[in-house]
């Protein structure tokens, strides 16, 4: 019986096909995940819309409470999270619009514009939450 | 060996359903006609943000902003109804359940859109 490394690993429990717990995922399979995972939040996301501009058109009373729930700390919350998955959505479609084009398809450069969405649309989000708050003097 | 259809696909005789470069180009067009609506409406959100309520129906009462705000609803829901439809195709496997869900999905599109076109005119019309 040998006792070498090479006949001994093989009596450890090795991963099997694919091995998914040892997978580490690209960034590109983790933003192609995460744009049908905002898509999916924004289907629902445009009832956020509806129900605003659906209160706008009612009375004032119905306006100040759709407002008010908006304004709440979960609401601000929601909000703040339809933001990301809009701007996320957003520049992730316009990458896949370059993808059609055959361009920027090579594995480093698509791994570069993968991370370039995600960290573009957590930049944007903010942004955007400022210029509201500051649009209106302050927080 | 003509035919490499396989039995079910014989069956229902549809072929290849011919819709798939449609679908792909309709959803690459709304895709594109969002962005600068989406710009749009965040800007205006912004603008709005503490608005009251009879300075939020006076902006939302201007014909452009109506007009583009019209465009941004009709365009994203056509969008996000093709979407829901992929997913639904992909991880529904059910026939009588991706049928149903396919059907709620239109379902939704065309009331969410009904209500916003409804508020949008109303607003714009001096409701």
């Amino acid at each position: 019986m040998s006792h070498s490394p090479a006949t001994r690993a093989t009596t450890r429990a090795r991963p099997l096909s694919p091995h998914l717990t040892i997978y580490r995922p690209p960034i590109t399979m983790t933003m192609s995940i995460v744009h049908r995972i905002t898509g999916g939040a924004l289907y629902f996301g445009t009832l956020l819309i509806v129900w605003w501009l659906v209160a706008a058109s009612a009375s004032e009373a119905y306006f100040d409470f759709v407002n008010m729930i908006y304004g709440s700390w979960i609401g601000r919350l929601i909000l703040l999270g339809y933001t990301w998955a809009l701007l996320h959505h957003l520049l992730g479609g316009v990458r896949h619009l370059v993808w059609d084009t055959g361009v920027g398809l090579e594995k480093h450069t698509a791994s570069k514009i993968a991370w370039a969405t995600l960290a573009g649309s957590l930049l944007l989000t903010v942004l955007v939450w400022i210029a509201g708050y500051a649009a209106r003097g302050g927080f | 060996m003509s035919d490499m259809r396989t039995p079910l696909g014989r069956v229902r005789g549809l072929g290849s359903a011919r819709e798939g470069t449609e679908h792909f180009w309709r959803q690459r067009l709304t895709a594109i006609a969002n962005i600068p609506l989406t710009l749009f409406f965040l800007g205006l959100l912004i603008s709005l943000n503490g608005a009251g309520f009879a300075e939020t129906r006076a902006v939302l009462a201007n014909p452009f902003v109506a007009l583009v705000l019209l465009l941004f609803v009709v365009s994203g829901l056509y969008h996000m109804r093709l979407g829901m439809q992929v997913i639904i195709e992909d991880y529904i496997h059910g026939e009588l359940m991706k049928l149903s869900l396919l059907l709620l999905n239109t379902f939704f599109t065309i009331a969410v859109g009904a209500a916003a076109a409804f508020a949008l005119l109303k607003l714009a019309f001096g409701g």
